[in-house]
């Protein structure tokens, strides 16, 4: 188990210089962002070159690449344009977004599994039918159809939520976010964990839990439950990663001031710092939640061992 | 800064200690809805890209808190635009080139400290110092010894202060320029000529963090990015004190967010009416909709270093183009008549005395399709049969219009391929080209008038070589017609020039002029008395609450 998590993290190492690389390459393709700081007028030449220096955009860009890494590596992640360092714009976005993910998965767990389990024990059923319809729905509408539905809805309509989240932006607030957030992967995650339950609910170790008496609630937790959400879990392991970068849409809507509206701004003001900066640690998390999915398997199902 | 997290428990303590000492309203305005804030009110912002100096900042949204918490020499009356005194007890010159400048007396910063020569000279020599990377350094262009804290062709800096400037008593200071610029005084209500206090050199990081300034307003807490919060200053010594007790700017990433926030009561303005909601915001808010002129026009630009569109006779093809489009349909159907027809290279808000006329384009801006055929034929046709307008589809709702004027050239010549867009992918990138003369065809032009005067209609954008030339282009008739303009005593006979300059870029079609743009604002039910300058910015020191 050590040495198998060991391996996996040495795994990272090129997949995350790797993905650096490509990134930094990709920001700077897009031209010399200096000439966008001055509005619609020429930056005159002086400052312009004061500031490529002061940024180390005057230096080669593996140059540029290979002092950014050497700075990471001594937790400095650079300087956005405004002057403020890329850790600060991280240590007040991450966490919001971070919460807006924990709400999100926490709507995917909670409905998405249980809507699952009891339209996978019901198949055929008027409930199955009406759960598939609108996951169905769900599905096929976008993100920010769902997402200005509910906020002109419940915020300006009936005035339940306000339409946007404050800057301290707390889990209440987040709340209906999260769900526009989550609607999409939730309805995965129902038809998944659905199929995954019908599949196995016809297998031999469930019958012969029934057949040993075991009370009915028991035989669906314990056995048929543990067995069907092995899929689930490496979706929701993959969501993580997903919803975290791909909060952008929702983001906006609610104006929440998390990863998705520092990394949008960081694209158009053309800040390879904050984008590189963000996207990196985007790509750790993605991986972390991929090896901590590998390991749940083992959790859920004893007969996956890692040496 | 502080963890988002962190300012929850924070803030209690905070008020309630403002609350002690002076019972002045705290707390977060519309967002925490209680009642005993009362006269705070809140509004949308955007996050300044660059970090908030007078002498940094060149953009709307940093500019909105630097008129608030700053005061300069001059003021723009906020409805006719005009130069005031301010701070200026009088500005004095004989020559048109070296002037004498007494601060009034009374004035401090909010931390207390006097206002005197210095601090308009030490801020000033910090603007115009190469080494500290200062955006709108040109400002102080015009004044001697600039071209050694400046050096512009990548020479070394050879002085950290303006030989032109000097302290010559408490509040007096005099200011040597390097040409004759007679309406220099007029210019000096610009945010980058603003006074600085000694705690903006003295510990420069606490100020960028929490600014100090002389203004009717001073800044409670700012939370770089989301937040930032602005009380009225008791104290403060000028004239136009502020009718609210303060405004919370909250950055929204987009002002459709804003709008609806506006709908539902829970922020009292918005600056920036989203163009999606342009058809219904009449109905949404009825009178509580500002539609005003600001100093702001479009044009297109076109490249004169590209040998096709350099050469003479090209002006007619020009002017062919400037009347195959229908500005008219265009601002009613794309802008919702927040555009209006240009007339002429300058702005409806500079006023008759200003320099503006109706008509100095005349028929060339009128939509004729007739003329615009003949026009570009005798002008030997477009080159290559095409013409490529070029524009950044980030920002603003540029595609929109750009496919519109297209359609309009279009139908004009009855050619469907006479006039394409062509999209660069962002702002930066945009610039990039402009500014390395990779322009092939016309270009989408964009200018916000930085004081309202002629002068910065046309010296930036026409004069040989100025700073925001970007076409580059070049007319020695032009240049003296300036020149002469800028060294008349008299106003109105420098005006008078100015208008002989504009006639010059009509007769060559220098750039088609397409539309002004307007300031657009909505305010809730609590709010009156609220208006936009010619800046396009809330007055907010008028706004009442309530």
């Amino acid at each position: 188990m050590g040495r198998y998590v060991a391996r996996r993290l040495l795994q990272m190492a090129p997949v995350f210089v790797g993905a650096t690389l490509l990134i930094f390459l990709m920001v700077n393709v897009m031209g010399d962002p200096v000439a966008g700081l001055c509005g619609e007028r020429r930056c005159d030449p002086a400052t312009a070159a004061r500031l490529k220096q002061e940024f180390g955009l005057d230096q080669p860009v593996w140059r540029q690449y290979l002092t950014y890494m050497a700075n990471v590596f001594t937790g400095d992640f650079g300087t956005a344009f405004n002057g403020q360092a890329v850790t600060e714009l991280m240590a007040t976005s991450f966490p919001v977004t971070f919460r807006l993910t924990i709400v999100a998965i926490l709507f995917e767990i909670a409905v998405g599994v249980t809507l699952g389990v009891v339209t996978g024990l019901r198949r055929g059923r008027p409930v199955d039918t009406g759960a598939l319809l609108v996951t169905l729905v769900v599905i096929s509408v976008p993100t920010f159809v769902t997402g200005l539905l509910l906020q002109l809805l419940l915020g300006v309509e009936w005035g339940w939520i306000k339409p946007s989240v404050s800057p301290e932006a707390g889990f209440g607030e987040l709340l209906v976010p999260g769900l526009v957030l989550a609607s999409v992967s939730l309805a995965y995650v129902t038809r998944l964990t659905r199929t995954s339950i019908a599949e196995n609910a016809r297998a031999d170790y469930v019958r012969t839990a029934v057949a040993k008496g075991l009370p009915r609630h028991r035989v669906i937790v314990r056995h048929l439950l543990r067995n069907s959400l092995i899929p689930v879990v490496t979706f929701i392991g993959a969501d993580v990663g997903f919803l975290m970068g791909g909060a952008i849409v929702t983001e906006r809507i609610f104006n929440i001031h998390g990863v998705g509206y520092q990394l949008y701004q960081g694209i158009l003001r053309q800040s390879t710092q904050t984008v590189v900066g963000f996207v990196t640690v985007l790509v750790l998390v993605f991986l972390v939640a991929n090896l901590l999915v590998d390991l749940l398997y083992a959790v859920l199902d004893p007969r996956i061992r890692y040496v | 800064m502080r963890g988002a997290t962190h300012a929850r428990p924070v803030r209690p303590v905070v008020c309630a200690m403002a609350l002690a000492l002076a019972a002045t309203a705290c707390g977060g305005g519309g967002s925490d809805g209680g009642g005993d804030t009362g006269a705070v009110l809140s509004s949308s912002w955007g996050d300044p890209p660059n970090p908030l100096e007078p002498a940094n900042t060149n953009e709307v949204q940093g500019g909105k808190v630097l008129s608030m918490i700053f005061r300069g020499l001059k003021q723009y009356d906020p409805k006719t635009g005009e130069a005031e005194d301010m701070l200026a007890e009088k500005i004095e010159t004989t020559d048109s080139t070296t002037y004498t400048i007494t601060v009034e007396d009374g004035w401090t910063f909010s931390n207390g400290e006097k206002v005197t020569a210095r601090s308009f000279v030490d801020a000033w020599n910090y603007g115009a110092s190469l080494k500290n990377n200062q955006r709108n350094a040109y400002f102080f262009e015009y004044i001697d010894g600039y071209d050694k804290t400046h050096p512009a062709d990548g020479g070394k800096q050879t002085a950290d202060t303006l030989s032109g400037l000097r302290v010559t008593g408490d509040r007096t200071f005099t200011v040597k320029l390097k040409q004759k610029f007679s309406s220099f005084p007029d210019t000096l209500g610009y945010n980058a000529y603003a006074p600085l206090p000694r705690a903006f050199f003295d510990d420069h990081d606490a100020w960028l963090k929490k600014p100090v300034g002389n203004g009717p307003y001073r800044v409670e807490s700012y939370t770089k990015g989301s937040q930032l919060s602005l009380r009225t200053w008791g104290a403060y010594p000028g004239e136009d004190k502020a009718r609210n007790g303060g405004v919370d700017l909250k950055v929204y990433t987009d002002s459709n967010t804003a709008y609806t926030d506006l709908m539902a009561g829970n922020l009292d303005l918005v600056d920036d009416v989203p163009a999606a909601q342009l058809k219904n915001v009449r109905s949404d808010l009825g009178d509580r909709y500002i539609n005003a002129p600001a100093g702001i026009i479009q044009t297109l630009a076109f490249p004169y270093y590209d040998q096709s569109w350099g050469k003479t006779g090209m002006e007619k093809v020009r002017q062919g183009l400037s009347r195959a489009i229908n500005r008219v349909q265009i601002t009613r159907t794309i802008f919702q008549n927040t555009r209006t027809p240009a007339v002429d290279w300058t702005s409806p808000v500079l006023g008759e005395e200003g320099g503006y006329r109706a008509g100095p384009c005349g028929d060339a801006c009128v939509y004729d399709a007739a003329a615009a055929k003949k026009l570009i034929k005798e002008g030997g046709g477009l080159p290559g049969g095409q013409v490529k307008i070029t524009y950044n589809a980030d920002t603003g709702s540029h595609r929109e219009w750009v496919d519109a004027v297209c359609n309009s050239i279009n139908n004009a010549l009855d050619d469907d391929n006479a006039c394409v867009g062509n999209p660069i992918g962002t702002f930066a990138d945009y610039r990039n080209r402009i500014t390395d003369r990779k322009m092939t065809g016309p270009f989408r032009a964009g200018w916000q008038m930085d004081y309202p005067l002629i002068q910065n209609f046309l010296q930036p954008l026409y004069y040989t070589d100025a700073s925001s030339n970007d076409g580059k282009w070049s007319s020695p008739e032009f240049d003296k017609l300036v020149d002469q303009a800028n060294a008349e005593n008299d106003a109105a006979r420098a005006v008078e020039k100015f208008r002989q300059a504009e006639e010059v870029l009509r007769d060559q079609m220098a750039a088609i002029p397409l539309w002004y743009q307007n300031g657009s604002a909505g305010y809730s039910p609590r709010l009156s008395n609220v208006a936009l300058n010619p800046f396009s910015v809330p007055v907010y020191d008028q706004i009442k609450v309530g």
